[in-house]
């Protein structure tokens, strides 16, 4: 059972650069393991735990699946599935100043370019 | 690529080095600035497209913010779909991704870093904090990869 999946420029490092890969599975869950198996890491990027990822957002042949069954969702020959990072950000102003790589950034005060 | 050294005023900081430069036109940079305006006080997010590896600014597409929100902005999943698609017919690409802070100082906040997801984009940030017309009105573009935040020098134009 052919599924095209489309894959976002992010994530393209797992597909040798490929814009669209091959998989199989009978739910969206099952494709994705699928995945993983000829792309290493590939799923950790689109799934956490058993539910999909909040900012990753996918598509069943142009349905955003959270409309559908999720990461249950059931999948036929010939679907189309296409993986979009959701653009989002915003300043989130109520956050205390953080720690991490993050929060070295956000602090901003030793930036040097690379 | 041009390696660009820049001090900018408004930060006590360290010198920052800079290894890019975003180069648009005054009339993209003002149509930016009026629609971060426009939804003031909410966030406005946008990009603006250009053919794919020129590193262009060309074509401006305002977003729906989805999360209607003064500290979040999310373009719709189904705009954000056939964004992407229209882009790939046009073999474009957003070469900027903005988005307005309107209370506090044009810089990414670690949010804007957990969830800039292309490498690629110059990251423009204004604030509309300062409403008033005592401030300048700041305008800044940041690279965002893996993480680590460069802000880039910014050159308005006229044409290219």
């Amino acid at each position: 059972m052919a599924i095209e999946v489309r894959i976002p420029t992010i994530l393209r490092t797992y597909t040798d650069g490929q814009k669209a890969v091959e998989g199989s599975g009978n739910t969206l869950a099952e494709l994705f393991t699928d995945l993983e198996s000829r792309h290493a890491g590939i799923q950790a990027r689109i799934v956490d735990g058993d539910q999909l990822r909040r900012f990753v957002n996918v598509y069943l042949n142009d349905e955003d699946v959270r409309f559908l069954d999720g990461i249950n969702t059931k999948l036929s020959d010939g679907d189309n599935v296409t993986i979009l990072p959701a653009v989002a950000g915003g300043s989130a102003a109520a956050e205390p100043r953080p720690t991490g790589v993050g929060g070295r950034a956000t602090g901003g005060h030793a930036l040097i370019g690379r | 690529m041009r390696a660009v050294s820049y001090h900018p005023s408004v930060r006590d900081g360290p010198l920052l080095i800079l290894t890019t430069m975003l180069t648009i036109t005054q009339a993209l940079y003002d149509q930016i600035v009026a629609h971060a305006r426009k939804d003031h006080p909410d966030e406005a997010c946008g990009v603006v497209a250009g053919p794919a590896g020129s590193d262009r600014p060309e074509r401006f597409i305002a977003m729906l913010n989805a999360a209607m929100s003064p500290t979040f902005y999310e373009f719709d999943s189904g705009d954000l779909l056939k964004l992407y698609r229209e882009l790939d017919d046009r073999d474009e690409e957003p070469v900027v991704i903005y988005h307005s802070h309107t209370a506090t100082e044009a810089y990414p906040s670690r949010t804007d870093i957990s969830y800039a997801n292309e490498p690629g984009a110059h990251y423009v940030l204004v604030s509309t904090a300062d409403t008033d017309g005592l401030g300048d009105f700041q305008f800044r573009s940041f690279r965002i990869v893996d993480g680590v935040v460069t802000e880039e020098e910014v050159r308005v134009v006229e044409t290219y």
